[in-house]
Protein backbone atom coordinates (compact mmCIF):
# COMPACT_ATOMS: atom_id res chain seq x y z
CA UNK A 1 0.00 0.00 0.00
CA UNK A 2 1.36 3.42 -0.81
CA UNK A 3 1.41 6.32 1.58
CA UNK A 4 -1.57 8.41 0.45
CA UNK A 5 -4.33 5.76 0.66
CA UNK A 6 -2.79 4.53 3.86
CA UNK A 7 -2.94 7.96 5.46
CA UNK A 8 -6.51 8.34 4.25
CA UNK A 9 -7.41 5.06 5.92
CA UNK A 10 -5.67 6.08 9.11
CA UNK A 11 -7.51 9.39 9.02
CA UNK A 12 -10.79 7.49 8.68
CA UNK A 13 -9.76 5.36 11.65
CA UNK A 14 -8.87 8.46 13.64
CA UNK A 15 -12.25 10.04 12.94
CA UNK A 16 -13.99 6.85 14.02
CA UNK A 17 -12.01 6.70 17.26
CA UNK A 18 -12.78 10.35 17.87
CA UNK A 19 -16.46 9.80 17.28
CA UNK A 20 -16.58 6.95 19.77
CA UNK A 21 -14.43 8.81 22.28
CA UNK A 22 -16.45 11.97 21.98
CA UNK A 23 -19.60 9.99 22.61
CA UNK A 24 -18.10 8.39 25.72
CA UNK A 25 -16.68 11.67 26.96
CA UNK A 26 -19.96 13.38 26.36
CA UNK A 27 -21.93 10.56 27.93
CA UNK A 28 -19.74 10.59 31.07
CA UNK A 29 -21.29 13.83 32.10
CA UNK A 30 -24.65 12.11 32.26
CA UNK A 31 -23.35 9.02 34.00
CA UNK A 32 -22.18 11.12 36.91
CA UNK A 33 -24.58 10.87 39.84
CA UNK A 34 -27.22 13.58 40.14
CA UNK A 35 -28.42 15.82 37.37
CA UNK A 36 -25.84 17.29 35.02
CA UNK A 37 -26.79 20.67 36.27
CA UNK A 38 -26.07 19.80 39.89
CA UNK A 39 -22.87 18.07 38.82
CA UNK A 40 -21.62 21.08 36.93
CA UNK A 41 -22.65 23.72 39.39
CA UNK A 42 -21.58 21.68 42.41
CA UNK A 43 -23.30 21.15 45.74
CA UNK A 44 -23.83 24.88 46.29
CA UNK A 45 -26.09 25.16 43.27
CA UNK A 46 -25.97 28.37 41.31
CA UNK A 47 -27.62 31.62 40.59
CA UNK A 48 -30.54 31.53 38.15
CA UNK A 49 -28.33 33.18 35.53
CA UNK A 50 -25.69 30.47 35.94
CA UNK A 51 -28.35 27.78 35.71
CA UNK A 52 -29.68 29.38 32.56
CA UNK A 53 -26.19 29.71 31.08
CA UNK A 54 -25.29 26.08 31.82
CA UNK A 55 -28.64 24.82 30.55
CA UNK A 56 -28.07 26.81 27.37
CA UNK A 57 -24.45 25.74 26.87
CA UNK A 58 -25.08 22.04 27.39
CA UNK A 59 -28.43 22.12 25.64
CA UNK A 60 -29.81 20.51 28.77
CA UNK A 61 -33.39 20.99 27.69
CA UNK A 62 -32.88 18.84 24.58
CA UNK A 63 -32.96 15.05 24.49
CA UNK A 64 -29.57 13.34 25.02
CA UNK A 65 -28.79 12.39 21.43
CA UNK A 66 -29.79 15.76 20.11
CA UNK A 67 -27.52 17.42 22.66
CA UNK A 68 -24.69 15.14 21.61
CA UNK A 69 -25.19 16.02 17.95
CA UNK A 70 -25.30 19.72 18.75
CA UNK A 71 -22.10 19.44 20.78
CA UNK A 72 -20.46 17.49 17.98
CA UNK A 73 -21.51 20.13 15.51
CA UNK A 74 -19.89 22.80 17.70
CA UNK A 75 -16.72 20.71 17.85
CA UNK A 76 -16.56 20.41 14.10
CA UNK A 77 -16.81 24.16 13.75
CA UNK A 78 -13.81 24.43 16.09
CA UNK A 79 -15.95 25.53 19.02
CA UNK A 80 -14.80 23.49 21.98
CA UNK A 81 -17.22 25.24 24.30
CA UNK A 82 -16.89 27.83 27.00
CA UNK A 83 -15.22 27.36 30.37
CA UNK A 84 -17.52 28.37 33.19
CA UNK A 85 -14.57 28.61 35.58
CA UNK A 86 -12.11 30.58 33.42
CA UNK A 87 -14.83 32.49 31.57
CA UNK A 88 -12.90 31.91 28.40
CA UNK A 89 -13.23 29.86 25.21
CA UNK A 90 -11.93 26.37 25.81
CA UNK A 91 -9.98 26.44 22.55
CA UNK A 92 -8.11 29.54 23.76
CA UNK A 93 -7.45 27.87 27.11
CA UNK A 94 -6.07 24.79 25.45
CA UNK A 95 -3.97 26.50 22.83
CA UNK A 96 -2.25 28.60 25.50
CA UNK A 97 -1.25 25.43 27.40
CA UNK A 98 -0.66 22.83 24.73
CA UNK A 99 2.88 24.14 24.13
CA UNK A 100 4.04 23.41 27.67
CA UNK A 101 2.76 19.84 27.54
CA UNK A 102 4.19 19.31 24.08
CA UNK A 103 7.60 20.55 25.18
CA UNK A 104 7.47 18.45 28.34
CA UNK A 105 6.48 15.27 26.52
CA UNK A 106 9.01 15.84 23.71
CA UNK A 107 11.82 16.43 26.17
CA UNK A 108 10.85 13.33 28.14
CA UNK A 109 10.64 11.29 24.93
CA UNK A 110 14.17 12.34 23.96
CA UNK A 111 15.50 11.47 27.42
CA UNK A 112 13.72 8.10 27.33
CA UNK A 113 15.07 7.25 23.90
CA UNK A 114 18.66 8.27 24.67
CA UNK A 115 18.92 6.83 28.17
CA UNK A 116 16.81 3.72 27.55
CA UNK A 117 18.57 2.65 24.37
CA UNK A 118 22.05 3.46 25.68
CA UNK A 119 21.51 1.68 29.01
CA UNK A 120 19.88 -1.37 27.43
CA UNK A 121 22.60 -1.71 24.81
CA UNK A 122 25.29 -1.27 27.43
CA UNK A 123 23.73 -3.96 29.64
CA UNK A 124 23.40 -6.43 26.77
CA UNK A 125 26.87 -5.91 25.31
CA UNK A 126 28.83 -5.40 28.52
CA UNK A 127 27.23 -8.26 30.47
CA UNK A 128 28.54 -9.09 33.92
CA UNK A 129 28.46 -6.26 36.48
CA UNK A 130 27.31 -3.72 33.89
CA UNK A 131 24.25 -5.84 33.20
CA UNK A 132 23.58 -6.37 36.91
CA UNK A 133 23.88 -2.68 37.69
CA UNK A 134 21.67 -1.59 34.81
CA UNK A 135 19.04 -4.20 35.57
CA UNK A 136 18.94 -3.20 39.24
CA UNK A 137 18.63 0.49 38.38
CA UNK A 138 15.93 -0.34 35.85
CA UNK A 139 13.98 -2.32 38.44
CA UNK A 140 14.16 0.59 40.88
CA UNK A 141 13.22 3.13 38.20
CA UNK A 142 10.35 1.03 36.99
CA UNK A 143 8.80 0.68 40.43
CA UNK A 144 9.08 4.31 41.52
CA UNK A 145 6.02 6.45 40.72
CA UNK A 146 6.73 9.64 38.83
CA UNK A 147 5.43 11.91 41.59
CA UNK A 148 7.89 10.34 44.05
CA UNK A 149 10.72 10.90 41.55
CA UNK A 150 9.44 14.45 41.06
CA UNK A 151 9.40 15.27 44.74
CA UNK A 152 12.85 13.72 45.19
CA UNK A 153 14.23 15.73 42.26
CA UNK A 154 12.77 18.95 43.62
CA UNK A 155 14.21 18.42 47.09
CA UNK A 156 17.68 17.50 45.80
CA UNK A 157 18.26 19.59 42.67
CA UNK A 158 15.90 22.51 43.20
CA UNK A 159 15.70 23.07 46.97
CA UNK A 160 18.96 21.40 48.03
CA UNK A 161 21.45 22.28 45.32
CA UNK A 162 19.47 25.12 43.81
CA UNK A 163 20.41 24.15 40.27
CA UNK A 164 16.87 24.18 38.94
CA UNK A 165 13.68 26.10 39.67
CA UNK A 166 11.18 24.37 41.95
CA UNK A 167 8.07 25.04 39.93
CA UNK A 168 6.48 26.90 37.05
CA UNK A 169 6.98 26.86 33.31
CA UNK A 170 9.30 29.87 33.02
CA UNK A 171 8.98 32.81 30.72
CA UNK A 172 9.24 31.03 27.37
CA UNK A 173 12.07 29.87 25.12
CA UNK A 174 15.23 28.61 26.79
CA UNK A 175 13.90 29.54 30.21
CA UNK A 176 10.92 27.23 29.71
CA UNK A 177 13.19 24.39 28.61
CA UNK A 178 15.27 25.01 31.73
CA UNK A 179 12.14 24.88 33.87
CA UNK A 180 11.09 21.66 32.17
CA UNK A 181 14.30 19.69 32.83
CA UNK A 182 13.33 18.25 36.21
CA UNK A 183 9.71 17.54 35.23
CA UNK A 184 10.89 15.81 32.05
CA UNK A 185 13.33 13.67 34.04
CA UNK A 186 10.59 12.75 36.52
CA UNK A 187 8.30 11.85 33.66
CA UNK A 188 10.91 9.71 31.90
CA UNK A 189 12.42 7.60 34.69
CA UNK A 190 9.97 4.68 34.62
CA UNK A 191 9.65 4.62 30.83
CA UNK A 192 13.42 4.87 30.32
CA UNK A 193 13.85 1.92 32.68
CA UNK A 194 11.27 -0.06 30.74
CA UNK A 195 12.84 0.83 27.40
CA UNK A 196 16.24 -0.20 28.77
CA UNK A 197 14.84 -3.64 29.56
CA UNK A 198 13.24 -4.00 26.16
CA UNK A 199 16.42 -2.81 24.41
CA UNK A 200 18.56 -5.22 26.41
CA UNK A 201 16.37 -8.17 25.48
CA UNK A 202 16.19 -7.09 21.82
CA UNK A 203 19.95 -6.60 21.50
CA UNK A 204 20.61 -10.01 23.06
CA UNK A 205 18.13 -11.65 20.74
CA UNK A 206 19.28 -9.88 17.58
CA UNK A 207 22.92 -10.42 18.51
CA UNK A 208 22.34 -14.17 18.42
CA UNK A 209 20.88 -14.21 14.90
CA UNK A 210 22.54 -16.20 12.15
CA UNK A 211 23.09 -13.15 9.96
CA UNK A 212 25.21 -11.67 12.73
CA UNK A 213 27.40 -14.78 12.44
CA UNK A 214 27.67 -14.10 8.73
CA UNK A 215 28.85 -10.58 9.47
CA UNK A 216 31.40 -11.90 11.97
CA UNK A 217 32.58 -14.55 9.53
CA UNK A 218 33.16 -11.79 6.98
CA UNK A 219 35.56 -10.10 9.37
CA UNK A 220 33.51 -6.92 9.77
CA UNK A 221 34.44 -4.63 12.65
CA UNK A 222 32.58 -5.40 15.90
CA UNK A 223 31.34 -1.80 16.21
CA UNK A 224 29.93 -1.90 12.70
CA UNK A 225 28.20 -5.21 13.40
CA UNK A 226 26.60 -3.84 16.57
CA UNK A 227 25.34 -0.71 14.82
CA UNK A 228 24.29 -2.04 11.42
CA UNK A 229 23.10 -5.50 12.28
CA UNK A 230 22.29 -5.76 15.97
CA UNK A 231 20.98 -2.32 16.95
CA UNK A 232 19.48 -1.64 13.55
CA UNK A 233 17.42 -4.83 13.76
CA UNK A 234 16.52 -4.20 17.40
CA UNK A 235 14.79 -0.99 16.35
CA UNK A 236 11.49 -2.75 15.73
CA UNK A 237 10.77 -3.66 19.36
CA UNK A 238 12.44 -0.44 20.51
CA UNK A 239 10.25 1.78 18.33
CA UNK A 240 7.13 -0.12 19.34
CA UNK A 241 7.79 0.48 23.01
CA UNK A 242 8.92 4.04 22.44
CA UNK A 243 5.73 4.80 20.53
CA UNK A 244 3.50 3.30 23.20
CA UNK A 245 5.51 5.10 25.85
CA UNK A 246 5.16 8.50 24.24
CA UNK A 247 1.45 7.91 23.93
CA UNK A 248 1.19 7.13 27.64
CA UNK A 249 3.46 10.05 28.55
CA UNK A 250 0.63 12.29 27.49
CA UNK A 251 -1.39 10.85 30.36
CA UNK A 252 1.64 10.71 32.66
CA UNK A 253 2.12 14.44 32.13
CA UNK A 254 -1.05 15.02 34.17
CA UNK A 255 0.69 13.89 37.35
CA UNK A 256 4.04 15.55 36.71
CA UNK A 257 2.54 18.88 35.69
CA UNK A 258 0.73 18.97 39.01
CA UNK A 259 3.81 18.09 41.05
CA UNK A 260 5.81 20.85 39.34
CA UNK A 261 2.92 23.29 38.98
CA UNK A 262 3.30 23.57 35.23
CA UNK A 263 0.50 25.21 33.30
CA UNK A 264 0.04 22.43 30.77
CA UNK A 265 -2.92 20.38 29.62
CA UNK A 266 -2.47 17.89 32.47
CA UNK A 267 -2.83 20.40 35.25
CA UNK A 268 -5.67 22.04 33.35
CA UNK A 269 -7.46 18.70 33.17
CA UNK A 270 -7.07 17.97 36.89
CA UNK A 271 -8.29 21.42 37.86
CA UNK A 272 -11.16 21.20 35.42
CA UNK A 273 -12.24 17.88 36.91
CA UNK A 274 -12.06 19.24 40.46
CA UNK A 275 -13.97 22.35 39.46
CA UNK A 276 -16.44 20.43 37.28
CA UNK A 277 -15.53 22.54 34.30
CA UNK A 278 -16.91 19.92 32.01
CA UNK A 279 -16.40 21.62 28.66
CA UNK A 280 -12.69 21.75 29.49
CA UNK A 281 -12.57 18.12 30.61
CA UNK A 282 -14.22 16.97 27.40
CA UNK A 283 -11.94 19.05 25.20
CA UNK A 284 -8.69 18.08 26.93
CA UNK A 285 -9.55 14.38 26.80
CA UNK A 286 -10.32 14.69 23.11
CA UNK A 287 -6.99 16.40 22.49
CA UNK A 288 -5.17 13.64 24.38
CA UNK A 289 -6.94 10.96 22.37
CA UNK A 290 -6.03 12.66 19.10
CA UNK A 291 -2.39 12.84 20.21
CA UNK A 292 -2.44 9.16 21.17
CA UNK A 293 -3.86 8.05 17.85
CA UNK A 294 -1.51 10.28 15.86
CA UNK A 295 1.56 8.94 17.67
CA UNK A 296 0.45 5.39 16.93
CA UNK A 297 -0.04 6.20 13.26
CA UNK A 298 3.46 7.69 13.10
CA UNK A 299 4.90 4.53 14.67
CA UNK A 300 3.13 2.42 12.06
CA UNK A 301 4.63 4.45 9.24
CA UNK A 302 8.06 4.23 10.88
CA UNK A 303 7.83 0.44 10.90
CA UNK A 304 7.81 0.28 7.15
CA UNK A 305 11.10 2.17 7.07
CA UNK A 306 12.64 0.02 9.77
CA UNK A 307 11.56 -3.37 8.48
CA UNK A 308 11.19 -3.76 4.71
CA UNK A 309 9.20 -6.95 5.23
CA UNK A 310 6.37 -4.91 6.73
CA UNK A 311 4.22 -3.02 4.25
CA UNK A 312 1.93 -0.15 5.16
CA UNK A 313 -1.33 -1.40 6.60
CA UNK A 314 -0.20 -5.03 6.90
CA UNK A 315 0.36 -4.67 10.61
CA UNK A 316 -2.81 -3.71 12.38
CA UNK B 1 56.69 -31.34 1.88
CA UNK B 2 55.24 -27.87 1.37
CA UNK B 3 52.78 -26.46 3.86
CA UNK B 4 49.13 -26.95 2.73
CA UNK B 5 46.79 -23.97 2.61
CA UNK B 6 44.83 -25.19 5.62
CA UNK B 7 46.03 -27.69 8.17
CA UNK B 8 44.11 -28.97 11.18
CA UNK B 9 46.18 -31.02 13.53
CA UNK B 10 44.55 -32.94 16.37
CA UNK B 11 41.91 -30.25 16.92
CA UNK B 12 39.80 -30.81 19.99
CA UNK B 13 36.83 -28.72 21.03
CA UNK B 14 35.66 -29.34 24.55
CA UNK B 15 32.52 -27.88 26.00
CA UNK B 16 32.77 -27.10 29.67
CA UNK B 17 29.55 -28.02 31.38
CA UNK B 18 28.49 -27.92 35.00
CA UNK B 19 28.48 -31.70 35.18
CA UNK B 20 31.86 -32.15 33.50
CA UNK B 21 33.22 -31.87 29.99
CA UNK B 22 31.96 -32.92 26.60
CA UNK B 23 34.42 -33.35 23.78
CA UNK B 24 32.59 -32.52 20.56
CA UNK B 25 35.59 -32.38 18.23
CA UNK B 26 37.84 -35.25 19.16
CA UNK B 27 41.19 -34.91 17.49
CA UNK B 28 40.30 -33.71 13.98
CA UNK B 29 43.23 -33.64 11.55
CA UNK B 30 42.91 -32.69 7.92
CA UNK B 31 44.64 -30.67 5.23
CA UNK B 32 43.43 -28.78 2.20
CA UNK B 33 45.92 -27.72 -0.44
CA UNK B 34 45.73 -24.58 -2.59
CA UNK B 35 42.91 -25.04 -5.12
CA UNK B 36 41.95 -28.40 -3.69
CA UNK B 37 38.48 -29.49 -2.63
CA UNK B 38 37.76 -31.68 0.35
CA UNK B 39 34.34 -33.15 0.97
CA UNK B 40 33.46 -33.58 4.64
CA UNK B 41 30.60 -36.03 5.11
CA UNK B 42 28.95 -37.48 8.16
CA UNK B 43 25.59 -37.78 9.82
CA UNK B 44 23.96 -34.82 11.44
CA UNK B 45 25.50 -34.00 14.81
CA UNK B 46 28.85 -35.53 13.93
CA UNK B 47 30.66 -32.19 14.24
CA UNK B 48 30.91 -30.95 10.66
CA UNK B 49 29.61 -27.46 11.41
CA UNK B 50 31.72 -27.27 14.55
CA UNK B 51 34.76 -27.99 12.36
CA UNK B 52 34.03 -24.98 10.12
CA UNK B 53 33.43 -22.85 13.18
CA UNK B 54 36.74 -23.96 14.62
CA UNK B 55 38.48 -23.06 11.35
CA UNK B 56 37.10 -19.49 11.48
CA UNK B 57 37.52 -19.38 15.26
CA UNK B 58 33.84 -18.75 15.69
CA UNK B 59 33.08 -21.39 18.30
CA UNK B 60 31.13 -20.24 21.30
CA UNK B 61 33.48 -18.96 24.05
CA UNK B 62 32.25 -21.86 26.20
CA UNK B 63 34.40 -24.18 24.07
CA UNK B 64 38.03 -24.85 24.81
CA UNK B 65 39.89 -25.49 21.58
CA UNK B 66 43.26 -27.19 21.49
CA UNK B 67 45.47 -28.52 18.73
CA UNK B 68 46.75 -26.63 15.75
CA UNK B 69 44.84 -24.79 13.02
CA UNK B 70 47.19 -23.26 10.50
CA UNK B 71 46.22 -21.20 7.49
CA UNK B 72 49.07 -20.68 5.07
CA UNK B 73 51.42 -21.38 7.95
CA UNK B 74 49.83 -18.87 10.34
CA UNK B 75 48.32 -20.22 13.53
CA UNK B 76 44.65 -19.25 13.59
CA UNK B 77 44.22 -19.96 17.29
CA UNK B 78 46.90 -17.45 18.25
CA UNK B 79 45.89 -14.59 15.93
CA UNK B 80 45.20 -11.21 17.57
CA UNK B 81 41.78 -9.61 16.89
CA UNK B 82 43.03 -7.54 13.94
CA UNK B 83 44.76 -10.49 12.28
CA UNK B 84 41.70 -12.65 12.89
CA UNK B 85 39.42 -10.10 11.20
CA UNK B 86 41.79 -9.87 8.28
CA UNK B 87 41.91 -13.65 8.00
CA UNK B 88 38.09 -13.91 8.06
CA UNK B 89 37.70 -11.06 5.65
CA UNK B 90 40.34 -11.96 3.03
CA UNK B 91 41.38 -15.59 3.39
CA UNK B 92 38.28 -17.64 4.06
CA UNK B 93 34.72 -17.26 2.87
CA UNK B 94 31.76 -18.95 4.53
CA UNK B 95 28.67 -20.15 2.70
CA UNK B 96 25.94 -21.15 5.11
CA UNK B 97 23.14 -23.64 4.89
CA UNK B 98 20.21 -21.28 5.20
CA UNK B 99 20.71 -18.07 3.22
CA UNK B 100 17.37 -16.72 4.44
CA UNK B 101 18.59 -16.68 8.03
CA UNK B 102 22.15 -15.75 7.21
CA UNK B 103 21.45 -12.53 5.31
CA UNK B 104 20.21 -9.55 7.30
CA UNK B 105 16.59 -9.00 6.20
CA UNK B 106 16.55 -5.24 6.78
CA UNK B 107 19.33 -4.27 4.36
CA UNK B 108 19.21 -4.35 0.59
CA UNK B 109 20.91 -7.14 -1.34
CA UNK B 110 23.33 -4.55 -2.70
CA UNK B 111 24.33 -3.47 0.81
CA UNK B 112 24.97 -7.07 1.77
CA UNK B 113 27.15 -7.65 -1.26
CA UNK B 114 29.20 -4.48 -0.99
CA UNK B 115 29.42 -4.21 2.79
CA UNK B 116 32.84 -5.81 3.20
CA UNK B 117 34.40 -4.11 0.21
CA UNK B 118 33.21 -0.67 1.24
CA UNK B 119 33.88 -1.10 4.96
CA UNK B 120 37.12 -3.02 5.04
CA UNK B 121 38.77 -2.68 1.65
CA UNK B 122 38.26 1.00 1.02
CA UNK B 123 36.51 0.33 -2.30
CA UNK B 124 34.10 3.15 -3.11
CA UNK B 125 30.42 2.25 -3.31
CA UNK B 126 30.05 2.71 -7.08
CA UNK B 127 32.97 0.46 -7.82
CA UNK B 128 31.81 -2.12 -5.27
CA UNK B 129 28.35 -2.17 -6.87
CA UNK B 130 29.87 -2.54 -10.30
CA UNK B 131 31.85 -5.56 -9.11
CA UNK B 132 28.75 -6.99 -7.42
CA UNK B 133 26.78 -6.71 -10.66
CA UNK B 134 29.51 -8.52 -12.57
CA UNK B 135 29.62 -11.31 -10.01
CA UNK B 136 25.85 -11.69 -9.78
CA UNK B 137 25.86 -12.08 -13.53
CA UNK B 138 28.57 -14.73 -13.31
CA UNK B 139 26.65 -16.78 -10.75
CA UNK B 140 23.62 -16.69 -13.01
CA UNK B 141 21.47 -14.00 -11.41
CA UNK B 142 19.46 -12.18 -14.04
CA UNK B 143 18.78 -8.41 -13.82
CA UNK B 144 21.62 -7.95 -11.33
CA UNK B 145 21.24 -4.14 -11.14
CA UNK B 146 17.63 -4.55 -10.09
CA UNK B 147 18.51 -7.26 -7.55
CA UNK B 148 20.88 -4.89 -5.76
CA UNK B 149 17.91 -2.64 -4.93
CA UNK B 150 15.75 -5.49 -3.63
CA UNK B 151 15.44 -6.83 -0.13
CA UNK B 152 16.34 -10.44 0.75
CA UNK B 153 12.72 -11.46 1.33
CA UNK B 154 11.94 -10.56 -2.27
CA UNK B 155 14.35 -13.24 -3.55
CA UNK B 156 13.87 -17.02 -3.63
CA UNK B 157 16.08 -19.27 -1.54
CA UNK B 158 18.08 -20.42 -4.55
CA UNK B 159 18.60 -16.85 -5.71
CA UNK B 160 19.64 -15.76 -2.25
CA UNK B 161 22.16 -18.59 -2.02
CA UNK B 162 23.66 -17.35 -5.31
CA UNK B 163 23.87 -13.92 -3.73
CA UNK B 164 25.66 -15.52 -0.78
CA UNK B 165 28.09 -17.24 -3.13
CA UNK B 166 28.67 -13.97 -4.99
CA UNK B 167 29.33 -12.18 -1.69
CA UNK B 168 32.00 -14.74 -0.85
CA UNK B 169 33.60 -14.57 -4.30
CA UNK B 170 33.64 -10.76 -4.11
CA UNK B 171 36.00 -10.95 -1.15
CA UNK B 172 38.41 -13.03 -3.29
CA UNK B 173 39.28 -15.54 -0.55
CA UNK B 174 41.64 -18.48 -0.99
CA UNK B 175 39.45 -20.98 0.81
CA UNK B 176 35.69 -21.42 0.78
CA UNK B 177 33.91 -23.21 3.61
CA UNK B 178 30.53 -24.36 2.36
CA UNK B 179 28.38 -25.85 5.11
CA UNK B 180 25.59 -27.82 3.42
CA UNK B 181 25.04 -24.97 0.95
CA UNK B 182 22.17 -26.70 -0.83
CA UNK B 183 20.39 -28.53 1.98
CA UNK B 184 17.88 -25.76 2.66
CA UNK B 185 17.02 -25.25 -1.02
CA UNK B 186 14.40 -27.00 -3.08
CA UNK B 187 15.55 -29.81 -5.33
CA UNK B 188 15.73 -27.88 -8.61
CA UNK B 189 17.75 -25.08 -7.04
CA UNK B 190 20.11 -27.56 -5.36
CA UNK B 191 21.88 -28.82 -8.47
CA UNK B 192 22.02 -25.34 -10.03
CA UNK B 193 23.61 -23.79 -6.98
CA UNK B 194 26.05 -26.66 -6.60
CA UNK B 195 27.06 -26.44 -10.26
CA UNK B 196 27.65 -22.71 -10.01
CA UNK B 197 29.71 -23.00 -6.86
CA UNK B 198 31.86 -25.72 -8.39
CA UNK B 199 32.27 -23.88 -11.70
CA UNK B 200 33.29 -20.59 -10.06
CA UNK B 201 35.62 -22.30 -7.63
CA UNK B 202 37.47 -24.15 -10.39
CA UNK B 203 37.69 -21.06 -12.58
CA UNK B 204 39.31 -19.15 -9.75
CA UNK B 205 41.40 -21.99 -8.38
CA UNK B 206 39.95 -21.66 -4.88
CA UNK B 207 40.23 -24.32 -2.23
CA UNK B 208 36.97 -25.69 -0.85
CA UNK B 209 35.81 -27.47 2.24
CA UNK B 210 32.47 -28.86 1.17
CA UNK B 211 30.23 -30.14 3.94
CA UNK B 212 27.31 -32.39 3.17
CA UNK B 213 25.65 -35.54 4.31
CA UNK B 214 25.34 -36.61 0.66
CA UNK B 215 28.31 -38.89 0.08
CA UNK B 216 27.69 -39.24 -3.64
CA UNK B 217 27.48 -35.51 -4.21
CA UNK B 218 30.71 -35.03 -2.28
CA UNK B 219 32.39 -37.82 -4.23
CA UNK B 220 31.25 -36.31 -7.50
CA UNK B 221 32.66 -32.84 -6.95
CA UNK B 222 35.54 -33.14 -4.49
CA UNK B 223 39.13 -34.21 -4.93
CA UNK B 224 39.18 -35.98 -1.60
CA UNK B 225 36.68 -37.11 1.02
CA UNK B 226 36.77 -37.15 4.79
CA UNK B 227 34.18 -39.10 6.76
CA UNK B 228 33.25 -37.85 10.19
CA UNK B 229 31.63 -39.68 13.06
CA UNK B 230 31.17 -38.49 16.65
CA UNK B 231 33.63 -35.63 16.36
CA UNK B 232 36.32 -37.72 14.71
CA UNK B 233 37.43 -38.21 11.15
CA UNK B 234 37.22 -41.96 10.73
CA UNK B 235 38.58 -42.14 7.21
CA UNK B 236 39.86 -39.76 4.55
CA UNK B 237 41.55 -39.89 1.18
CA UNK B 238 41.04 -39.91 -2.57
CA UNK B 239 39.49 -43.34 -2.82
CA UNK B 240 37.06 -43.37 0.07
CA UNK B 241 34.08 -43.63 -2.25
CA UNK B 242 35.45 -46.36 -4.51
CA UNK B 243 37.24 -48.32 -1.83
CA UNK B 244 35.99 -47.53 1.67
CA UNK B 245 37.91 -49.22 4.45
CA UNK B 246 36.24 -48.08 7.67
CA UNK B 247 33.14 -50.04 8.77
CA UNK B 248 31.12 -46.84 9.17
CA UNK B 249 31.89 -45.66 5.64
CA UNK B 250 31.20 -49.09 4.21
CA UNK B 251 27.83 -49.17 5.89
CA UNK B 252 27.09 -45.57 4.86
CA UNK B 253 27.83 -46.45 1.24
CA UNK B 254 25.90 -49.70 1.42
CA UNK B 255 22.90 -47.95 2.86
CA UNK B 256 22.43 -45.47 0.05
CA UNK B 257 19.20 -46.09 -1.80
CA UNK B 258 19.55 -47.66 -5.21
CA UNK B 259 18.27 -45.60 -8.10
CA UNK B 260 15.13 -47.59 -8.85
CA UNK B 261 14.18 -48.05 -5.23
CA UNK B 262 12.14 -45.31 -3.64
CA UNK B 263 12.87 -44.69 0.02
CA UNK B 264 10.44 -43.17 2.43
CA UNK B 265 12.82 -42.99 5.33
CA UNK B 266 16.53 -43.01 5.80
CA UNK B 267 17.91 -46.47 6.52
CA UNK B 268 18.97 -47.16 10.08
CA UNK B 269 22.66 -47.87 10.39
CA UNK B 270 23.87 -50.61 12.68
CA UNK B 271 27.06 -48.66 13.30
CA UNK B 272 26.58 -46.82 16.58
CA UNK B 273 28.51 -45.18 19.39
CA UNK B 274 29.23 -48.48 21.11
CA UNK B 275 30.68 -50.02 17.94
CA UNK B 276 32.65 -46.80 17.44
CA UNK B 277 34.18 -46.91 20.93
CA UNK B 278 34.99 -50.61 20.54
CA UNK B 279 36.80 -50.04 17.24
CA UNK B 280 38.71 -47.10 18.72
CA UNK B 281 39.84 -49.25 21.64
CA UNK B 282 40.96 -52.03 19.30
CA UNK B 283 42.89 -49.62 17.12
CA UNK B 284 44.93 -48.17 19.94
N1 LIG C 1 27.08 -24.21 21.01
C1 LIG C 1 26.91 -25.52 21.28
N2 LIG C 1 26.69 -25.92 22.54
C2 LIG C 1 26.50 -27.22 22.85
N3 LIG C 1 26.55 -28.20 21.95
C3 LIG C 1 26.76 -27.88 20.67
C4 LIG C 1 26.95 -26.51 20.26
N4 LIG C 1 27.13 -26.50 18.93
C5 LIG C 1 27.06 -27.78 18.54
N5 LIG C 1 26.84 -28.60 19.56
C6 LIG C 1 26.74 -30.07 19.52
O1 LIG C 1 27.86 -30.55 18.82
C7 LIG C 1 27.52 -31.65 18.00
C8 LIG C 1 28.01 -31.43 16.60
O2 LIG C 1 27.29 -30.33 16.03
P1 LIG C 1 27.45 -29.86 14.52
O3 LIG C 1 28.87 -29.60 14.24
O4 LIG C 1 26.52 -28.73 14.31
O5 LIG C 1 26.93 -31.13 13.71
P2 LIG C 1 26.76 -31.30 12.14
O6 LIG C 1 27.71 -32.37 11.75
O7 LIG C 1 25.35 -31.74 11.95
O8 LIG C 1 27.05 -29.99 11.49
C9 LIG C 1 26.03 -31.81 18.09
O9 LIG C 1 25.76 -32.91 18.93
C10 LIG C 1 25.55 -30.53 18.70
O10 LIG C 1 24.44 -30.78 19.52
MG1 LIG D 1 25.70 -28.69 10.48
Amino acid sequence: MSLAPYLLRRLGGLLLVLLVTSFIVFGLLYLAPGSPLAFILGPRGGTPEQIAAVTEQYHLDDPFLLRYVAWLGDLLRGDLGYSIVYRQDVSALISSRVGTTLALVSMAAIIIALVGIAAGTFAALRGGWGDQLTSTLAAVGLSTPSFVVGVALISVFAVGLGWFPTFGSGTGGVDTLYHLVLPAVALSVASAAYLARITRAAVLEEGGREHVQTATARGLAPGHIVRHHVLRNSLIPIVTVLGLTIATLIAGAVVVENVFALDGLGSLLVRAILQRDFAVVQAVILVLVVAFVVVNAIVDVLYTFIDPRITLGSRQ
Amino acid sequence: MTEPLLRLDDVRATLRLRGGEQTLLDGVSLTIGEGESLGLVGESGSGKSLTTRAITRMLDPAFRVTGEIAFDGASVLSMNPAALRRYRSRDVGMIFQDPRAHVNPVHRVGDFLTESLVRDRGVDRREAERRAVVLLDEVGVRNPEQRLRQYPHELSGGLLQRVMIASVLLAEPRLILADEPTTALDVTAQSDVMAILEEQRRARGLALLFITHDLELAAACCDRLAVMYAGQIVEQGEHVYEAPSHPYTIELLGARPSIDERVDRLPVLRYDRATHELLKAEAS
